[in-house]
């Protein structure tokens, strides 16, 4: 069975403009031991989705499956999954500065957690624990550092002691939101490689959202690639990066520098992100597609395997061949995209040619 | 530009060595330090954040100049000093030939039309309030170089050229996205053809798909009109991309500059091999077979910084030497010329520094 | 977060995109439109509106009535003791004052006053003191130490004092009244649109402002002064209240408005003797205050509310979910109603 099986999560919220759907149906999932790495932008879900699965998000409509070791998160009482929080499946957030409660020690602020879930727990005990845990996520001298406060910790340090929290209950999964983006690339390093240490040495599984290709290409198994709410492709770290099927992990690859699609001239994706309230018809991708189909501008592609893989799935009409980056698969997509083209889509893509650097939406 | 500007009166010092007519800013030995102040009823300054500790540079005409280092490197504050929105403690910022050190504001107003900013929030570098044709539309306001309906022409135009809709003149910027935010600014940058525009890290608070789009435009506009830019930013692929030339900081001193294909490829300085091979490369094998050499610790405060070469006390190379003196920046042997490095033991060819390698995972 | 944080974090766009706009939408639309939602508030407005029609109107009823704000009535309007006249006898729907004037059509004068001398001393108080507070919030240096030392001063000034001073001197009067009020709202606003001045300075735009080269004034009329306007309206909101209350207050000390002229303040200062005898000369005046500064109290409340677009979401939330809040919200600070001595400053401590 696996640590976590996600189904179908749907996630939305009303508000006065509409309803936005933040998730719109994402299944996968994530075995123990393993990392799988959520990529998307803003706009993606990809935070929702996994607050969602802790039940953290407020004021949602939340339908679906989240079965983590047999049981449905979803449906645990608000007890219930107070007691999965942290000892089960630990959350480290984006900004250790927020997310640390500034007025109190970090040491006491480790301790009352661990104290928190077993009431049996001294509170020295606590502390040494907590004392222990600092040391363990190499954060120096740690008998003193357990006494200060948040702000008198580095960035990098205050997200040691983010992950010394997140460990402190040995939970079987920790999710890790954006957990380096707002740090220095030095000390980013060493969070990562912090991350991958622990979690050899404890098997815990992690959940890895970035935005961030080259964290994913570092630390991942699997790659789960969202955009406007739902999972557009998924595969191994290896599929993905160098035979992506669906054209926005394509186009996100082309649009970075130094990637596995690197060309001299960066070829941005023309457009934005759509709006979650007022989306377009069919696929969401279709506005900013350089391979739309007339087909596109009316169905939503199903997620399907793909690359002559299981385990390689993706939500595009393309066959299931025309994976790649090589200069074959892009012929062959587009052969199959001159015949799937006649009238509207002819236009879309026009209006992607002639504005490749639009920084309006190219339809309309 | 043949007229007059003020300036031109004041002593021009002996600018740096290796400079030419094709260099349009010198920096020379530039210093800020901000004052600390201590708590009591008479704040008395118990100490100076050494933000900028002698830096000196160039930028060429035309060219784009990248400036890494990490936080505290004192980068944005160096790219403050040039831009004139910050007072320098000492040193030289020479623009175009003239001494803009320190200038009183109007004295400053005429060079404010060569020199431009670009901010790194595309949400806070624009006034929610105003509409984003006005926030355009402010060098020609206060500069008063056009009103009225040419105004709004050239603001139009100016939308068209980064890629904006020029019917969005009334809209407010909280209508646009974070990328064309980005734009509007690029607009406003742009509207009284500046010589040099100084970049602030301009696509860190980006989406990656936008980013692209951003830095083709940006290429573009170079291309164009013939734009220096000075790009701020931490992240190494992006500045490996834009960059003619590159210089490194750590903690308010230059630890390297040069070329930027030098500097990538054979990078001299320790700190400099140390951020490269930090920087995820969106390449799994390229990630896989990267040696990593992590660093031990943070950087230290620019309060108080470490002697001699700052950099020695996460330094896998150094040595005695190191903490007393302060390695001057220099061309090592076998460089090009413009390729200094401030290192007592520069990396040499070859050379694997890899101090904390990272497990293979099975 | 000061409450200019929370207005622009408005402009941020969507996390969840909730707030992207379909079409464009100004500040002050979203605003409306949320206050539009908020029922307290709407209320308050109508109230507001019904109480300055009946000002307005105060003479139509004079003429209704026949019984002018400054004729007594000794014969219908007291009774043989002297005393005042119950609600409803005699032509006087809420009775008489101790000397048989129209209690109505006393108040309803009184309310002309009280709307006059609030509106009237916001505004000024509003000009001098978003001016004063902008200047010192962005020069700093000695510009700002002398003013905010001079503002520092004027609010620990004990204004009744002041008051009698004036009294004493010149002799209590509605000008005199304004010129006191004013000279110490104005000190109140100046105080906290320095410290939002303070905070706006360190914006990117402002500096951008700067890069560009505009000169102090222009960015603190064109950049700063905008993003003032919001808390400003707050604080007006929340002043007028205040004013009136002050008003009220002096006037019952008997330095403000004197008789025969109708205050709401001097006609509860003549009550003061009667209430056991007749309840309605202190009542009725009474109610009138109450729900006039309550009615501007809770739109100054709505209308800061109805600016932060996180309390939306919180109530989308409390509607959805009654418990559970997910995240916390360190959110709502609002600056605090100016505290004019005599009024109760209704202000939440920031988050």
């Amino acid at each position: 069975m696996s640590l976590l099986e996600v189904t179908d999560l749907r996630v939305s919220f009303p508000t006065a403009d509409g309803i936005v759907q933040a998730v719109r149906g994402v299944s996968f999932t994530v075995e123990a031991g393993q990392t799988l790495g959520i990529v998307g932008e803003s706009g993606s879900g990809k935070t929702v989705l996994t607050q969602t699965l802790l039940r953290l998000t407020a004021g949602g409509d939340i339908s679906g499956r989240a079965e983590f070791e047999g049981r449905n998160l979803l449906a645990l009482t608000e007890d219930q999954i107070r007691k999965v929080r942290g000892a089960e499946i630990a959350v480290i957030f984006q900004d250790p500065l927020t997310s640390l409660h500034p007025l109190y020690k970090v040491g006491w602020q480790i301790a009352e957690m661990i104290r928190a879930h077993d009431k049996s727990v001294s509170k020295k005990q606590a502390h040494e624990r907590a004392i222990e845990l600092l040391g363990r996520v190499g954060i120096p001298q740690p008998q003193q550092r357990v006494d200060d406060y948040p702000h008198q910790f580095s960035g990098g340090m205050r997200q040691r002691a983010m992950i010394a929290m997140a460990l402190s209950l040995s939970p079987k999964l920790i999710i890790a939101d954006e957990p380096t983006t707002a740090l220095d690339a030095t000390v980013q390093a060493q969070i990562l490689d912090l991350l991958l240490d622990l979690q050899r040495d404890s098997g815990t599984a992690l959940i890895m959202i970035t935005h961030d290709l080259g964290v994913v290409a570092d630390i991942a198994d699997d790659v789960l690639v969202m955009y406007a709410g739902r999972a557009v492709e998924k595969a191994s770290k290896h599929e993905i990066f160098y035979k992506p099927h669906h054209p926005y992990t394509k186009g996100l690859l082309e649009s970075i520098p130094n990637s596995s699609a690197a060309s001299d001239r960066l070829k941005p994706i023309p457009g934005q992100p759509p709006s979650l309230i007022n989306l377009p018809r069919g696929c969401k991708f279709h506005p900013r597609c350089t391979y739309v189909m007339d087909r596109c501008l009316t169905e939503e592609p199903p997620l399907h395997a793909v690359a002559d893989s299981e385990l390689h799935s993706s939500a595009c009409w393309l066959p299931a061949t025309a994976a790649g980056l090589d200069t074959e698969a892009e012929e062959l997509r587009k052969s199959v995209v001159a015949a799937g083209r006649k009238g509207e889509a002819a236009e879309v893509a026009l209006a992607i040619a002639d504005n490749p650097d639009a920084g309006g939406s190219v339809i309309g | 530009m043949s007229e007059t500007l003020p300036g031109d009166s004041a002593a021009v010092t002996e600018p740096g060595p290796g400079t030419g007519e094709d260099s349009l800013v010198h920096v020379n030995n530039l210093v800020k330090y901000f004052p600390v102040r201590g708590s009591g009823l008479i704040s008395r300054t118990v100490g100076q954040v050494q933000a900028v500790d002698g830096v000196s540079l160039e930028i060429p005409r035309g060219k784009t100049v990248g400036l890494v280092g990490e936080t505290g490197c004192g980068k944005s504050t160096l790219a403050r000093c040039i831009a004139g929105l910050i007072p320098v403690t000492s040193g030289q910022v020479i623009f175009d030939g003239r001494n803009i050190t320190n200038l009183p504001r109007r004295t400053m107003q005429p060079y404010r039309r060569e020199i431009q900013m670009i901010f790194q929030d595309p949400y806070g570098s624009l006034n929610p309030r105003r509409r984003v044709g006005a926030i355009i539309g402010d060098p020609f306001a206060v500069h008063k170089t056009a009103k009225g309906g040419e105004r709004k022409r050239k603001v139009q135009e100016l939308m068209e050229r980064v890629g904006l809709n020029p019917e969005h003149f009334n809209r407010y910027p909280a209508e646009f996205s974070g990328g064309q935010r980005q734009r509007i600014g690029v607009a406003r940058a742009l509207a009284l053809r500046p010589k040099l525009i100084i970049c602030d890290e301009p696509v860190s608070a980006l989406d990656v798909s936008i980013q692209a789009q951003v830095l083709n435009l940006l290429a573009d506009l170079q291309a164009d009109f013939g734009l220096s830019y000075l790009f701020i930013a931490h992240d190494l692929e992006v500045v490996r991309h834009v960059s003619h030339e590159v210089i490194v900081m750590y903690l308010g001193r230059v630890a390297e500059s040069g070329p930027r294909d030098p500097v990538y490829d054979t990078p001299r300085h320790p700190y400099t091999t140390a951020l490269l091979s930090a920087a995820p490369a969106a390449d799994p094998d390229a990630a896989a077979s990267r040696q990593r050499i992590i660093l031990t610790g943070d950087v230290p405060s620019p309060i108080n910084p470490p002697s001699g070469c700052r950099f020695h006390p996460r330094c896998p190379k150094a040595q005695e030497l190191c903490g007393h003196e302060d390695p001057p920046l220099e061309v090592k042997p076998g460089d090009p010329a413009n390729h200094l490095t401030a290192c007592h033991f520069p990396v040499q060819a070859g050379e694997v520094l890899a101090r904390a390698g990272r497990r293979d995972r099975a | 977060m000061s409450l200019v944080t929370e207005f622009e974090t408005e402009a941020h766009g969507a996390e969840a995109a909730s707030e992207q706009s379909i079409e464009g939408r100004s500040q002050w639309q979203l605003t409306w439109r949320r206050l539009r939602r908020d029922k307290v508030a709407m209320i308050c407005i109508v109230v507001i509106v019904l109480i300055a029609l009946l000002a307005i109107l105060a003479p139509v009823f004079a003429s209704l009535t026949h019984h002018p704000p400054d004729v007594t009535f000794p014969n219908t309007g007291t009774t043989s003791a002297g005393l005042p006249v119950a609600p409803g006898t005699n032509g006087f729907l809420l009775g008489t004052d101790s000397v048989g004037r129209d209690l109505l059509v006393r108040i309803l004068y009184g309310a002309r006053i009280s709307l006059f001398v609030g509106v009237v001393t916001t505004v000024i108080a509003a000009l001098a003191g978003v001016t004063v507070g902008m200047v010192s919030g962005y020069f700093g240096g000695i510009v700002d130490a002398v003013l905010a030392r001079f503002i520092d001063a004027v609010l620990a000034f004990p204004y009744v004092v002041l008051a009698l001073a004036l009294a004493a001197v010149i002799g209590p009067s509605l000008p005199v009244i304004i010129a006191v009020i004013s000279f110490f709202s104005w000190a109140a606003i100046s105080r906290i649109v320095r410290g939002q001045t303070l905070s706006l300075k360190e914006r990117e735009y402002v500096e951008a402002a700067r890069s560009i080269g505009a000169g102090p004034w222009r960015i603190m009329f064109i950049d700063i002064l905008p993003n003032l306007l919001a808390p400003v309206l707050v604080l007006c909101t929340l002043a007028i209240p205040a004013a009136i209350v002050f008003e009220a207050t002096l006037s019952f000390l008997g330095l403000g408005i004197q008789e025969p002229t109708a205050s709401w303040g001097n006609i509860l200062s003549a009550a003061e003797n009667y209430y056991q005898e007749a309840w309605w000369f202190v009542v009725f005046p009474a109610v009138a205050l109450l729900i006039t500064t309550l009615a501007f109290n809770l739109l100054g409340d709505g209308i800061r509310d109805a600016m932060d677009p996180r309390t939306e979401r919180i109530f989308a939330a409390g509607r959805k979910q009654r418990r559970g809040r997910g995240r916390s919200s360190t959110d709502t600070s609002a600056a605090p109603a100016p505290a004019a001595p005599g009024a109760t400053a209704s202000g939440q401590v920031a988050g």
